[in-house]
């Protein structure tokens, strides 16, 4: 069985214009499988998930978790799903033990308290106020809560979004801490290195549709290209067509070119073997006559996959 | 990280409500503001205007004189004479209806009406310094005549058989004073604020934390989940009684002349109504803004209109029905009945039923309007 299914969903928010938040979207997330579903600001990570999560209702289509539809068995999903939302401001007041207690309290069976805590690796905040917290801690506090429940499947929107570098680590211990355990977690996620080093699979959300599927070194191969060539040069353009011919150059479009503000040209190269494409490409750029501002080279990233998907990149809005 | 230990499961939840409700308490105890805007201020409320409208201090005794007699006579004269010499009293002439409402508003303690043939002492019974009152009155009025009398004048008006000429009329203006009043008025009014707060901001506030959204997400079940917040309150709300009627008590003798049993019944009606009416007022508002608004929009109408501060009875009487359909204003009203009055339940069926009915249709709508999401 599969974990959560949806097929076809549609969430449609009514307004002049109405807005189209999610568009026929299909996803199949297996028991046990670390699922993420990557997209810009605005792509509908948080309608799906929400819907997935029973609270919002979709415009059209099928749902289910654990086998089950909200309409029938919603007290049932309930009891197995934990959930952390984009944005919940926990009570200030009140300790780390006291607001687990009251998570706890809902669930028929769960963890004991020290138990999620030390999930979260909280043990020596057991009882500070949640106001005491940095926000990264905060985060760890609402993962406790979403597993006190010792749910089957735990639904994380955007777990580190906005937190520092060493908080973000934090996180991801914690969700590789869940993955070991077996749980199912799907994730939204608009970083790249997030989807990359926690997700099992990925689909790429734009406009609330999948634009691909695939395991993260799958869609790197397929949209990314293995390595990228970044070329900065100023003066006269190279010829794109004679670049394109080069030994290596691969996928027979380049991913990207603009005009910089500065005026140099910057161009990025897919290439399979950039030791064979770098002579020829330099001595290209001489012939030229231009001068060569910057060479780089690196490995292609779910971020270039979204680029040569959308053209976009992920950190920006949707439009 | 050992994993084993970490799988530690158990089955014997605490209670839900009971959680609920704990938070709820904790949320409040823990804000040292809230503490006072709850039960601090209605005291410094009460303090202030009680004090600004009290009875002056008993060094000097207020005393009003009224003429039934027609035409001031002699009596008349050496009455206001021998009083007026005492420096204990406070001495003003009145006329009867002016005299009565001042001693029912506790402005002076005492009345003494000068008929022909003799004076009448109206009291309050339910005030220490009218008894006070009457016995300095009548010690003085017993001293002219001792006095008169060693003296040989026959004329003295108070002289003879005195004790026969002074009647003592005992009024039962109970709870009759601008703090006697305000007290009740104070309960209604927190009564008012605390379940437009108390249900309506505090769901707003945990909607727009998303915390609401949070909670529905788990197996909560959302009776507890308003249970909690209406049992949350009625426990804040005995505090809430308690200290405010035991200080009325202390600092100004307010005393309850009506059954507690009945005295509950009514407060219960009050709170139940105000609670239902903060829900209402929470059910969509997703902003601390609309819900302060329209928390502002309910209560500032009932603070002026509902008879809080100053008697309803001074609008006109084309809004009185308006204003008498009032929650606040049939709260009041009962309270004042209870407490002052000793009304019972005979007396107060018809503004409790008002309290009720707006209880009712208040959460019938609010469970519509609700959005939990
Ligand atoms: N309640 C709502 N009413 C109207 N529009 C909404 C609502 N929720 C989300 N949207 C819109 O739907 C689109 C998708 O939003 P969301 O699912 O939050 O995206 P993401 O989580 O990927 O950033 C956005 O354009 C957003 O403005
Ligand atoms: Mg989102």
């Amino acid at each position: 069985m599969e974990a959560i299914v949806c097929q076809n969903l549609v969430k449609t928010f009514p307004g002049k214009p109405p807005v189209e938040a999610v568009r026929g979207l299909d996803l199949g997330v297996g028991m046990g499988e670390c699922f993420g579903i990557l997209g810009p600001n605005g792509a509908g990570k948080t309608t799906t998930l929400e819907i997935l999560e029973g609270l919002q209702d979709p415009t059209s289509g099928d749902v289910r978790v654990l086998g089950k539809n909200w309409e029938m068995d919603g007290a049932e999903i309930r009891q197995r799903i934990g959930i952390t939302l984009q944005e919940t401001r926990l009570s200030e007041k009140q300790t780390v033990a006291e607001t687990l207690e009251l998570f706890r309290s809902f669930y028929n069976r769960g963890l004991t308290l020290d138990a999620s805590i030390a999930i979260v690796g909280l043990e020596s905040k057991r009882d500070s106020r949640i106001s005491t917290l940095s926000g990264g801690q905060k985060q760890r506090v609402a993962l406790a809560c979403a597993l006190v429940g010792d749910p089957d499947i735990l639904f994380l929107d955007e777990p580190s979004t906005g937190l520092d570098p060493q908080s973000r680590q934090q996180v991801w211990e914690v969700v590789r801490a869940l993955k070991l355990r077996g749980k199912t977690i799907l994730l939204t996620t608009h970083y790249m290195d997030e989807a990359e080093k926690l997700c099992d699979r990925l689909a790429v959300v734009d406009h609330g549709k999948v634009i691909a599927l695939g395991t993260p070194v799958e869609l790197i191969r397929q949209w990314g290209g293995g390595n990228l060539i970044e070329l900065g040069t100023f003066g006269p353009e190279p010829r794109r067509e004679e670049i394109l011919q080069l030994p290596g150059v691969s996928g027979a479009k380049s991913v990207t070119d603009s005009r910089a503000a500065d005026g140099t040209n910057h161009l990025v190269l897919r290439v399979d073997r950039p030791h064979e494409t770098i002579p020829p490409l330099l001595a290209l750029v001489e012939k030229s006559g231009a001068g060569l501002s910057s060479l780089n080279v690196r490995q292609a990233t779910l971020e270039d996959v979204f680029l040569a998907l959308t053209g976009r990149n992920l950190r920006d809005e949707t439009p | 990280m050992n994993l084993d230990e970490q799988l530690e499961v158990n089955s014997s939840p605490q209670s839900p409500m009971w959680q609920l409700i704990l938070a709820r308490v904790r949320d409040f105890y823990r804000e040292p503001a809230a503490i006072f805007w709850v039960y601090g201020f209605p005291l410094v409320l009460a303090v202030a205007l009680g004090t600004a409208f009290r009875d002056r201090p008993v060094e000097r005794i207020p005393v009003a004189v009224t003429n039934a007699a027609g035409s001031p006579g002699p009596l008349w004269a050496e009455t206001l004479e021998s009083l007026g010499k005492d420096p204990r009293i406070e001495l003003r002439i009145l006329d009867s209806s002016q005299a009565s409402k001042e001693l029912a508003l506790g402005k002076t303690a005492l009345v003494v009406e000068v008929e022909s043939a003799g004076l009448v002492l109206k009291t309050e019974k339910n005030r220490p310094e009218s008894a006070l009152a009457q016995g300095v009155v009548e010690a003085v009025l017993w001293k002219t005549k001792a006095g008169s009398a060693s003296q040989g004048s026959g004329s003295a008006p108070v002289s003879g058989k005195a004790e026969n000429r002074i009647r003592v009329e005992e009024t039962a203006e109970t709870g009759g004073r601008y703090i006697d009043f305000l007290i009740p008025g104070l309960l209604g009014m927190n009564l008012m604020g605390g379940g437009l707060w108390g249900l309506g901001y505090v769901t707003v506030d945990l909607r727009v934390r998303k915390l609401l959204k949070r909670l529905i997400a788990t197996p909560m079940s959302r009776v507890d989940f308003l249970l909690s917040l209406v049992l949350g309150r009625m426990g804040f709300l005995l505090l809430e009684i308690m200290i405010l009627l035991g200080f009325a008590w202390l600092a100004f003798d307010v005393s309850i002349h009506g059954s507690v049993a009945t005295l509950a019944l009514t407060i219960l009606a009050g709170a139940v109504c105000f609670q239902a009416i903060g829900l209402l007022v929470a059910s969509r508002a997703t902003s601390y803004e609309a819900v302060s608004g329209l928390m502002n929009l309910t209560m500032l109408p009932m603070y002026v209109l509902s008879g809080v501060f100053f008697s309803s009875d001074r609008f006109p009487q084309v809004v009185q029905p308006l204003i008498q359909a009032l929650p606040l204003t049939a709260l009041n009203a009962s309270l004042r009945g209870v407490i002052n009055e000793g009304s019972g339940l005979a007396e107060i069926y018809g503004n409790l039923l008002i309290l009720f009915g707006w209880a009712a249709a208040a959460f019938v709508l609010a469970l519509r309007l609700f959005r939990w999401r």
